[in-house]
Protein backbone atom coordinates (compact mmCIF):
# COMPACT_ATOMS: atom_id res chain seq x y z
CA UNK A 1 0.00 0.00 0.00
CA UNK A 2 1.49 3.32 -1.02
CA UNK A 3 1.87 6.17 1.41
CA UNK A 4 -1.10 8.43 1.40
CA UNK A 5 -0.52 12.18 1.34
CA UNK A 6 -0.75 13.75 4.76
CA UNK A 7 -3.09 16.61 5.57
CA UNK A 8 -2.20 19.85 3.90
CA UNK A 9 -2.34 23.27 5.43
CA UNK A 10 -5.59 25.11 5.09
CA UNK A 11 -3.85 28.03 3.41
CA UNK A 12 -2.01 27.27 0.18
CA UNK A 13 1.30 28.79 -0.93
CA UNK A 14 -0.38 31.68 -2.74
CA UNK A 15 -2.14 32.76 0.43
CA UNK A 16 -5.55 31.62 -0.77
CA UNK A 17 -7.75 29.98 1.79
CA UNK A 18 -8.38 26.37 0.87
CA UNK A 19 -11.36 24.72 2.48
CA UNK A 20 -10.56 21.20 3.51
CA UNK A 21 -13.35 18.72 3.96
CA UNK A 22 -13.63 15.19 5.20
CA UNK A 23 -15.76 12.90 3.07
CA UNK A 24 -17.09 9.38 3.46
CA UNK A 25 -17.72 7.28 0.37
CA UNK A 26 -21.06 5.65 1.19
CA UNK A 27 -20.44 2.93 -1.40
CA UNK A 28 -17.31 1.84 0.44
CA UNK A 29 -18.37 2.36 4.08
CA UNK A 30 -19.41 -0.90 5.73
CA UNK A 31 -20.21 0.46 9.15
CA UNK A 32 -17.08 -0.50 11.07
CA UNK A 33 -17.55 2.57 13.32
CA UNK A 34 -13.80 3.12 13.50
CA UNK A 35 -14.01 6.79 12.46
CA UNK A 36 -16.83 7.39 14.92
CA UNK A 37 -14.64 6.10 17.75
CA UNK A 38 -11.31 7.54 16.53
CA UNK A 39 -12.46 11.07 15.77
CA UNK A 40 -15.13 11.90 18.36
CA UNK A 41 -17.63 14.45 17.12
CA UNK A 42 -16.47 14.43 13.51
CA UNK A 43 -18.80 11.74 12.18
CA UNK A 44 -22.24 10.44 12.86
CA UNK A 45 -23.34 6.88 12.24
CA UNK A 46 -26.80 5.55 11.50
CA UNK A 47 -28.30 2.45 13.12
CA UNK A 48 -26.58 0.24 10.53
CA UNK A 49 -23.24 1.81 11.38
CA UNK A 50 -22.82 3.76 8.16
CA UNK A 51 -20.90 6.98 8.72
CA UNK A 52 -21.31 10.49 7.39
CA UNK A 53 -19.44 13.64 8.39
CA UNK A 54 -21.24 15.90 10.82
CA UNK A 55 -22.34 19.09 9.13
CA UNK A 56 -20.74 19.60 5.72
CA UNK A 57 -17.43 18.02 6.75
CA UNK A 58 -15.42 21.25 6.74
CA UNK A 59 -12.21 20.84 8.71
CA UNK A 60 -10.70 23.60 10.76
CA UNK A 61 -6.89 23.34 10.89
CA UNK A 62 -7.01 21.97 14.43
CA UNK A 63 -9.13 19.05 13.22
CA UNK A 64 -6.84 17.99 10.39
CA UNK A 65 -4.82 15.50 12.41
CA UNK A 66 -7.93 13.87 13.78
CA UNK A 67 -9.43 13.57 10.31
CA UNK A 68 -6.20 12.00 9.07
CA UNK A 69 -6.45 9.48 11.89
CA UNK A 70 -9.94 8.54 10.69
CA UNK A 71 -8.55 8.12 7.16
CA UNK A 72 -5.66 5.97 8.39
CA UNK A 73 -7.84 3.66 10.45
CA UNK A 74 -10.72 3.03 8.07
CA UNK A 75 -10.46 -0.58 6.91
CA UNK A 76 -12.61 0.14 3.84
CA UNK A 77 -10.54 3.15 2.63
CA UNK A 78 -13.83 5.03 2.56
CA UNK A 79 -12.66 8.34 4.08
CA UNK A 80 -10.91 11.11 2.21
CA UNK A 81 -9.72 14.60 2.97
CA UNK A 82 -10.34 16.82 -0.04
CA UNK A 83 -9.89 20.51 -0.81
CA UNK A 84 -12.67 22.44 -2.38
CA UNK B 1 -1.74 -36.33 9.75
CA UNK B 2 1.81 -36.36 8.40
CA UNK B 3 4.14 -33.59 9.49
CA UNK B 4 4.07 -30.37 7.48
CA UNK B 5 7.35 -29.95 5.59
CA UNK B 6 6.44 -27.03 3.34
CA UNK B 7 3.94 -24.51 4.66
CA UNK B 8 3.44 -22.85 1.27
CA UNK B 9 2.21 -26.01 -0.48
CA UNK B 10 1.01 -28.23 2.33
CA UNK B 11 -0.17 -26.08 5.26
CA UNK B 12 -2.36 -27.55 7.96
CA UNK B 13 -4.26 -25.01 10.01
CA UNK B 14 -4.97 -27.67 12.63
CA UNK B 15 -1.30 -28.55 13.14
CA UNK B 16 -0.36 -28.03 16.83
CA UNK B 17 2.54 -25.73 15.89
CA UNK B 18 0.20 -23.59 13.76
CA UNK B 19 -2.31 -23.30 16.57
CA UNK B 20 0.34 -22.34 19.08
CA UNK B 21 2.45 -19.91 17.07
CA UNK B 22 1.22 -19.21 13.53
CA UNK B 23 3.05 -15.88 13.20
CA UNK B 24 6.39 -17.12 11.81
CA UNK B 25 4.47 -19.46 9.50
CA UNK B 26 2.49 -16.57 8.05
CA UNK B 27 5.69 -14.57 7.58
CA UNK B 28 7.25 -17.50 5.75
CA UNK B 29 4.23 -17.92 3.46
CA UNK B 30 3.86 -14.18 2.88
CA UNK B 31 7.52 -13.92 1.94
CA UNK B 32 7.66 -16.93 -0.36
CA UNK B 33 4.26 -17.60 -1.86
CA UNK B 34 1.68 -15.14 -0.58
CA UNK B 35 -1.30 -17.19 -1.77
CA UNK B 36 -0.49 -20.64 -0.46
CA UNK B 37 -2.32 -23.83 -1.30
CA UNK B 38 -2.82 -27.10 0.53
CA UNK B 39 -4.66 -30.31 -0.28
CA UNK B 40 -5.34 -31.02 3.38
CA UNK B 41 -8.88 -30.97 4.77
CA UNK B 42 -10.53 -30.92 1.38
CA UNK B 43 -8.09 -28.43 -0.14
CA UNK B 44 -7.92 -24.65 0.09
CA UNK B 45 -6.02 -21.54 -0.89
CA UNK B 46 -4.67 -19.22 1.78
CA UNK B 47 -3.83 -15.59 1.06
CA UNK B 48 -1.63 -13.91 3.68
CA UNK B 49 -1.04 -10.37 2.36
CA UNK B 50 -3.30 -7.56 3.51
CA UNK B 51 -3.98 -6.37 -0.02
CA UNK B 52 -5.03 -9.84 -1.16
CA UNK B 53 -7.42 -10.36 1.73
CA UNK B 54 -8.84 -6.89 1.09
CA UNK B 55 -9.43 -7.65 -2.59
CA UNK B 56 -10.82 -11.17 -2.19
CA UNK B 57 -13.20 -10.21 0.63
CA UNK B 58 -14.65 -7.47 -1.55
CA UNK B 59 -15.00 -9.64 -4.66
CA UNK B 60 -18.31 -11.25 -3.75
CA UNK B 61 -18.97 -12.34 -7.34
CA UNK B 62 -16.09 -14.78 -7.49
CA UNK B 63 -15.81 -15.48 -3.77
CA UNK B 64 -19.14 -16.51 -2.30
CA UNK B 65 -20.05 -16.88 1.36
CA UNK B 66 -22.33 -19.84 0.82
CA UNK B 67 -19.84 -21.93 2.75
CA UNK B 68 -17.69 -20.19 5.34
CA UNK B 69 -16.15 -23.20 7.04
CA UNK B 70 -12.99 -24.54 5.56
CA UNK B 71 -13.11 -28.26 6.07
CA UNK B 72 -14.83 -30.77 3.84
CA UNK B 73 -14.72 -34.34 4.94
CA UNK B 74 -16.50 -37.63 4.76
CA UNK B 75 -15.59 -39.93 7.60
CA UNK B 76 -15.89 -39.35 11.34
CA UNK B 77 -12.79 -40.05 13.41
CA UNK B 78 -12.15 -43.69 14.16
CA UNK B 79 -14.00 -45.03 17.18
CA UNK B 80 -16.43 -42.12 17.41
CA UNK B 81 -19.95 -43.00 18.52
CA UNK B 82 -22.76 -40.53 17.97
CA UNK B 83 -26.49 -40.41 17.73
CA UNK B 84 -27.61 -40.31 14.09
CA UNK B 85 -29.63 -37.21 13.22
CA UNK B 86 -33.07 -37.90 11.82
CA UNK B 87 -33.95 -36.84 8.28
CA UNK B 88 -36.63 -34.65 9.81
CA UNK B 89 -34.07 -32.80 11.92
CA UNK B 90 -31.79 -32.36 8.95
CA UNK B 91 -34.61 -30.95 6.83
CA UNK B 92 -35.93 -28.65 9.54
CA UNK B 93 -32.56 -27.26 10.44
CA UNK B 94 -31.14 -26.81 6.97
CA UNK B 95 -31.54 -23.04 7.23
CA UNK B 96 -27.96 -21.81 7.05
CA UNK B 97 -26.80 -18.94 9.23
CA UNK B 98 -27.94 -15.80 7.43
CA UNK B 99 -26.47 -13.33 6.62
CA UNK B 100 -22.96 -14.73 7.17
CA UNK B 101 -23.75 -17.59 4.78
CA UNK B 102 -25.71 -15.43 2.33
CA UNK B 103 -24.77 -13.61 -0.84
CA UNK B 104 -26.82 -10.68 -2.16
CA UNK B 105 -29.76 -10.27 -2.61
CA UNK B 106 -30.70 -12.17 0.58
CA UNK B 107 -27.62 -10.82 2.32
CA UNK B 108 -28.71 -7.23 1.77
CA UNK B 109 -32.00 -7.39 3.67
CA UNK B 110 -30.80 -9.99 6.18
CA UNK B 111 -27.92 -7.75 7.19
CA UNK B 112 -30.12 -4.68 7.43
CA UNK B 113 -32.33 -6.68 9.77
CA UNK B 114 -29.45 -7.79 11.96
CA UNK B 115 -27.33 -4.64 12.29
CA UNK B 116 -29.58 -2.29 14.35
CA UNK B 117 -29.57 -4.44 17.51
CA UNK B 118 -25.75 -4.54 17.25
CA UNK B 119 -25.20 -0.81 16.77
CA UNK B 120 -22.94 1.06 19.19
CA UNK B 121 -26.00 2.51 20.93
CA UNK B 122 -27.87 -0.80 21.19
CA UNK B 123 -24.83 -2.61 22.47
CA UNK B 124 -24.13 0.02 25.13
CA UNK B 125 -27.31 -1.11 26.90
CA UNK B 126 -25.47 -4.29 27.87
CA UNK B 127 -22.32 -2.61 29.15
CA UNK B 128 -23.30 -2.30 32.80
CA UNK B 129 -24.49 -5.88 32.93
CA UNK B 130 -21.22 -7.06 31.33
CA UNK B 131 -19.24 -5.03 33.85
CA UNK B 132 -21.09 -6.64 36.75
CA UNK B 133 -20.58 -10.09 35.26
CA UNK B 134 -16.81 -9.53 34.88
CA UNK B 135 -16.54 -8.16 38.42
CA UNK B 136 -18.43 -11.13 39.80
CA UNK B 137 -16.19 -13.60 37.93
CA UNK B 138 -13.00 -12.01 39.26
CA UNK B 139 -14.42 -11.75 42.78
CA UNK B 140 -15.09 -15.47 42.61
CA UNK B 141 -11.42 -16.40 42.28
CA UNK B 142 -9.34 -13.40 43.36
CA UNK B 143 -8.72 -14.74 46.89
CA UNK B 144 -7.21 -17.94 45.47
CA UNK B 145 -4.27 -16.04 44.03
CA UNK B 146 -4.58 -17.91 40.76
CA UNK B 147 -7.17 -18.82 38.13
CA UNK B 148 -7.48 -19.89 34.55
CA UNK B 149 -7.70 -16.67 32.58
CA UNK B 150 -9.30 -18.49 29.65
CA UNK B 151 -11.61 -21.08 31.22
CA UNK B 152 -12.59 -19.21 34.39
CA UNK B 153 -12.82 -15.74 32.89
CA UNK B 154 -12.73 -15.14 29.12
CA UNK B 155 -14.88 -18.17 28.31
CA UNK B 156 -17.55 -17.20 30.82
CA UNK B 157 -18.32 -13.75 29.44
CA UNK B 158 -19.66 -13.81 25.84
CA UNK B 159 -21.99 -16.78 26.31
CA UNK B 160 -23.83 -14.95 29.08
CA UNK B 161 -23.97 -11.62 27.26
CA UNK B 162 -25.32 -13.31 24.12
CA UNK B 163 -27.88 -15.28 26.14
CA UNK B 164 -29.04 -12.04 27.71
CA UNK B 165 -29.35 -10.34 24.32
CA UNK B 166 -31.21 -13.22 22.70
CA UNK B 167 -33.47 -13.55 25.72
CA UNK B 168 -32.60 -17.11 26.67
CA UNK B 169 -31.68 -18.44 30.12
CA UNK B 170 -28.11 -17.67 31.16
CA UNK B 171 -28.00 -20.88 33.17
CA UNK B 172 -27.49 -22.67 29.88
CA UNK B 173 -24.32 -20.68 29.11
CA UNK B 174 -22.05 -23.64 29.89
CA UNK B 175 -23.96 -25.80 27.46
CA UNK B 176 -23.86 -23.17 24.70
CA UNK B 177 -20.12 -23.02 25.07
CA UNK B 178 -19.84 -26.79 24.66
CA UNK B 179 -22.13 -26.79 21.64
CA UNK B 180 -20.36 -23.90 19.98
CA UNK B 181 -16.97 -25.52 20.55
CA UNK B 182 -18.41 -28.73 19.16
CA UNK B 183 -19.53 -26.90 16.05
CA UNK B 184 -16.76 -24.41 15.40
CA UNK B 185 -13.65 -25.66 17.17
CA UNK B 186 -13.52 -29.40 17.80
CA UNK B 187 -16.15 -30.00 15.11
CA UNK B 188 -13.96 -28.61 12.36
CA UNK B 189 -11.99 -31.83 12.34
CA UNK B 190 -14.89 -34.04 13.42
CA UNK B 191 -17.87 -33.83 11.06
CA UNK B 192 -20.25 -35.88 13.16
CA UNK B 193 -19.61 -33.89 16.30
CA UNK B 194 -20.12 -30.77 14.23
CA UNK B 195 -23.49 -31.95 12.98
CA UNK B 196 -24.57 -33.18 16.39
CA UNK B 197 -23.61 -29.84 17.95
CA UNK B 198 -25.45 -27.90 15.26
CA UNK B 199 -28.61 -29.93 15.80
CA UNK B 200 -28.40 -29.38 19.56
CA UNK B 201 -28.16 -25.65 19.03
CA UNK B 202 -30.97 -25.57 16.46
CA UNK B 203 -33.28 -27.68 18.64
CA UNK B 204 -32.71 -25.52 21.68
CA UNK B 205 -33.14 -22.26 19.76
CA UNK B 206 -36.26 -23.58 18.08
CA UNK B 207 -37.78 -24.30 21.50
CA UNK B 208 -36.87 -20.81 22.62
CA UNK B 209 -38.41 -19.29 19.49
CA UNK B 210 -41.67 -21.19 20.09
CA UNK B 211 -41.65 -20.00 23.69
CA UNK B 212 -41.11 -16.39 22.59
CA UNK B 213 -43.98 -16.71 20.12
CA UNK B 214 -46.24 -17.93 22.91
CA UNK B 215 -45.08 -15.15 25.24
CA UNK B 216 -44.59 -12.04 23.13
CA UNK B 217 -43.63 -8.59 24.38
CA UNK B 218 -40.12 -9.23 25.64
CA UNK B 219 -37.33 -6.79 24.87
CA UNK B 220 -34.85 -9.21 23.38
CA UNK B 221 -33.40 -10.25 20.04
CA UNK B 222 -35.61 -13.26 19.42
CA UNK B 223 -38.70 -11.07 19.91
CA UNK B 224 -37.19 -8.39 17.66
CA UNK B 225 -36.56 -10.90 14.86
CA UNK B 226 -40.01 -12.48 15.21
CA UNK B 227 -41.69 -9.07 14.99
CA UNK B 228 -39.55 -7.74 12.17
CA UNK B 229 -40.94 -7.22 8.70
CA UNK B 230 -39.11 -7.11 5.40
CA UNK B 231 -41.04 -5.46 2.58
CA UNK B 232 -44.21 -5.69 4.64
CA UNK B 233 -43.87 -9.43 5.21
CA UNK B 234 -42.81 -11.13 8.44
CA UNK B 235 -39.38 -12.71 8.35
CA UNK B 236 -39.71 -16.46 7.67
CA UNK B 237 -39.28 -18.47 10.85
CA UNK B 238 -36.51 -20.55 9.29
CA UNK B 239 -34.59 -17.32 8.73
CA UNK B 240 -35.12 -16.25 12.34
CA UNK B 241 -33.79 -19.62 13.46
CA UNK B 242 -30.75 -19.39 11.17
CA UNK B 243 -29.96 -15.86 12.34
CA UNK B 244 -30.27 -16.87 16.02
CA UNK B 245 -27.92 -19.76 15.26
CA UNK B 246 -25.44 -17.31 13.74
CA UNK B 247 -25.67 -14.94 16.71
CA UNK B 248 -25.00 -17.73 19.17
CA UNK B 249 -22.25 -19.46 17.19
CA UNK B 250 -20.44 -16.35 15.98
CA UNK B 251 -20.77 -14.41 19.22
CA UNK B 252 -19.29 -16.84 21.67
CA UNK B 253 -15.91 -18.38 21.02
CA UNK B 254 -14.71 -15.56 18.77
CA UNK B 255 -15.04 -12.91 21.47
CA UNK B 256 -13.91 -15.27 24.19
CA UNK B 257 -10.78 -15.95 22.13
CA UNK B 258 -10.08 -12.22 21.82
CA UNK B 259 -10.57 -11.60 25.52
CA UNK B 260 -8.34 -14.58 26.30
CA UNK B 261 -5.58 -13.37 23.98
CA UNK B 262 -5.74 -9.92 25.55
CA UNK B 263 -5.40 -11.37 29.06
CA UNK B 264 -2.54 -13.57 27.78
CA UNK B 265 -0.70 -10.61 26.26
CA UNK B 266 -1.13 -8.42 29.33
CA UNK B 267 0.06 -11.23 31.61
CA UNK B 268 3.44 -11.00 29.88
CA UNK B 269 3.64 -7.24 29.37
CA UNK B 270 3.70 -5.30 32.64
CA UNK B 271 4.50 -2.12 30.66
CA UNK B 272 1.22 -2.42 28.77
CA UNK B 273 -0.71 -3.14 31.95
CA UNK B 274 0.83 -0.04 33.52
CA UNK B 275 -0.12 2.07 30.51
CA UNK B 276 -3.72 0.92 30.60
CA UNK B 277 -3.92 1.64 34.32
CA UNK B 278 -2.21 5.04 34.13
CA UNK B 279 -3.72 6.14 30.81
CA UNK B 280 -7.25 4.70 30.90
CA UNK B 281 -8.21 6.76 27.82
CA UNK B 282 -6.03 4.39 25.77
CA UNK B 283 -8.50 1.55 26.14
CA UNK B 284 -10.26 1.99 22.80
CA UNK B 285 -7.11 2.04 20.70
CA UNK B 286 -5.66 -0.75 22.88
CA UNK B 287 -8.65 -2.93 22.05
CA UNK B 288 -8.12 -2.28 18.33
CA UNK B 289 -4.42 -3.08 18.61
CA UNK B 290 -5.06 -6.32 20.50
CA UNK B 291 -7.66 -7.21 17.86
CA UNK B 292 -5.05 -6.57 15.18
CA UNK B 293 -2.22 -8.49 16.80
CA UNK B 294 -4.33 -11.45 17.93
CA UNK B 295 -7.17 -11.53 15.43
CA UNK B 296 -9.13 -14.65 16.21
CA UNK B 297 -11.12 -15.33 13.07
CA UNK B 298 -10.14 -16.92 9.77
CA UNK B 299 -13.25 -17.17 7.61
CA UNK B 300 -13.57 -19.09 4.37
CA UNK B 301 -15.00 -18.32 0.97
CA UNK B 302 -16.27 -20.60 -1.76
CA UNK B 303 -14.96 -19.98 -5.27
CA UNK B 304 -18.17 -19.41 -7.25
CA UNK B 305 -16.65 -19.28 -10.74
CA UNK B 306 -13.42 -20.46 -12.29
CA UNK B 307 -11.18 -17.50 -11.67
CA UNK B 308 -7.61 -16.40 -11.25
CA UNK B 309 -6.19 -14.37 -8.42
CA UNK B 310 -2.61 -13.09 -8.31
CA UNK B 311 -1.65 -15.63 -10.96
CA UNK B 312 -3.29 -18.44 -9.02
CA UNK B 313 -5.92 -20.31 -11.01
CA UNK B 314 -8.82 -21.20 -8.72
CA UNK B 315 -11.52 -23.53 -9.93
CA UNK B 316 -15.18 -23.31 -9.00
CA UNK B 317 -15.87 -25.07 -5.74
CA UNK B 318 -12.41 -24.42 -4.25
CA UNK B 319 -12.14 -22.93 -0.80
CA UNK B 320 -10.22 -19.82 0.16
CA UNK B 321 -9.14 -19.40 3.75
CA UNK B 322 -9.62 -15.76 4.62
CA UNK B 323 -6.57 -15.31 6.78
CA UNK B 324 -7.46 -11.90 8.21
CA UNK B 325 -5.13 -12.54 11.17
CA UNK B 326 -2.13 -12.87 8.81
CA UNK B 327 -3.17 -9.74 6.90
CA UNK B 328 -3.08 -7.86 10.18
CA UNK B 329 0.60 -8.77 10.63
CA UNK B 330 1.59 -7.68 7.11
CA UNK B 331 4.65 -5.40 7.41
CA UNK B 332 3.72 -3.54 4.22
CA UNK B 333 0.72 -2.07 6.02
CA UNK B 334 1.63 -2.18 9.72
CA UNK B 335 4.91 -0.80 10.92
CA UNK B 336 6.60 -3.21 13.30
CA UNK B 337 3.64 -5.62 13.01
CA UNK B 338 4.75 -8.09 15.66
CA UNK B 339 4.90 -5.44 18.33
CA UNK B 340 1.79 -4.53 20.27
CA UNK B 341 1.64 -0.72 20.36
CA UNK B 342 -1.41 0.23 22.38
CA UNK B 343 -1.69 3.68 20.83
CA UNK B 344 -0.78 2.67 17.27
CA UNK B 345 -1.67 5.59 15.02
CA UNK B 346 -2.34 3.74 11.76
CA UNK B 347 -4.35 0.63 12.37
CA UNK B 348 -6.76 -0.22 9.55
CA UNK B 349 -6.94 -3.83 10.79
CA UNK B 350 -9.42 -6.22 9.26
CA UNK B 351 -9.97 -8.50 12.25
CA UNK B 352 -13.72 -8.13 11.64
CA UNK B 353 -13.29 -8.69 7.93
CA UNK B 354 -13.76 -6.13 5.21
CA UNK B 355 -16.51 -5.56 2.65
CA UNK B 356 -20.18 -6.49 2.94
CA UNK B 357 -19.56 -9.30 5.44
CA UNK B 358 -17.94 -7.05 8.04
CA UNK B 359 -18.68 -8.76 11.36
CA UNK B 360 -22.16 -7.70 12.46
CA UNK B 361 -21.23 -8.18 16.12
CA UNK B 362 -18.07 -6.07 16.05
CA UNK B 363 -19.44 -3.36 18.35
CA UNK B 364 -20.53 -5.99 20.85
CA UNK B 365 -17.15 -7.73 20.72
CA UNK B 366 -15.33 -4.43 21.31
CA UNK B 367 -17.54 -3.57 24.25
CA UNK B 368 -16.96 -6.98 25.83
CA UNK B 369 -13.19 -6.74 25.29
CA UNK B 370 -13.00 -3.25 26.74
CA UNK B 371 -15.06 -4.06 29.80
CA UNK B 372 -13.38 -7.40 30.49
CA UNK B 373 -9.88 -5.88 30.31
CA UNK B 374 -10.85 -2.91 32.49
CA UNK B 375 -12.57 -4.97 35.16
CA UNK B 376 -9.71 -7.48 35.29
CA UNK B 377 -7.00 -4.82 35.61
CA UNK B 378 -9.01 -2.89 38.18
CA UNK B 379 -8.87 -5.91 40.47
CA UNK B 380 -5.75 -7.74 39.30
CA UNK B 381 -3.28 -5.12 38.13
CA UNK B 382 -0.29 -7.43 38.65
CA UNK B 383 -0.34 -11.01 37.39
CA UNK B 384 1.66 -13.44 35.28
CA UNK B 385 1.36 -16.71 33.41
CA UNK B 386 1.81 -19.46 35.96
CA UNK B 387 3.52 -21.64 33.38
CA UNK B 388 3.76 -20.36 29.79
CA UNK B 389 4.05 -23.93 28.49
CA UNK B 390 0.76 -24.90 30.08
CA UNK B 391 -1.20 -22.51 27.86
CA UNK B 392 -3.19 -24.38 25.20
CA UNK B 393 -4.49 -22.77 22.02
CA UNK B 394 -7.45 -23.46 19.82
CA UNK B 395 -6.64 -22.84 16.21
CA UNK B 396 -8.03 -23.50 12.79
CA UNK B 397 -10.69 -20.93 12.09
CA UNK B 398 -10.91 -19.37 15.55
CA UNK B 399 -7.69 -18.82 17.48
CA UNK B 400 -7.40 -18.13 21.18
CA UNK B 401 -6.18 -19.61 24.46
CA UNK B 402 -8.31 -22.39 25.94
CA UNK B 403 -6.31 -23.12 29.12
CA UNK B 404 -4.23 -20.32 30.60
CA UNK B 405 -3.24 -20.61 34.26
CA UNK B 406 -2.35 -17.20 35.68
CA UNK B 407 -1.30 -16.17 39.18
CA UNK B 408 -0.94 -12.97 41.19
Amino acid sequence: MGRRPGPRAAIDAGGLVVVMKVKVDSEKCQGHNRCYAMAPGMFKVDELGYATPRGDGTLTPDKMALAQKAVDNCPERAIEIVDE
Amino acid sequence: MPEVKDWTTDYDIFDPSYKKDPFPIWDEIRGQCPVAHSERWGGSFMPTRYEDLFNIARDITNFSSRNVLVTDFEAPPEGAVYEEPTQEDLAQYNVGAPPITSDPPVHTWARKLLLPPFSVTSVSKYEQETRELCAELVDGFIKNGHADGAADYAQQIPSRVIASMLGIPKEKAGEFTEWVRGFLELGLTDPVLRQESAINIFKYLNEQIQEHKANPGHDDLITYLLNAEVDGEPVPEGHVLGTCFLILVAGIDTTWSSIGSAIWHLAQHPEDRARLINEPELIDSAVEELLRAYSPVTMARYVANDTEYAGCPMSEGSKVLMNFPAANRDPSVFENPDKVILDREKNPHIAFGVGIHRCAGSNLARMEMKVSIQEWLKRIPEYHLENPDAVTWAGGQVRGPRLMPVAW
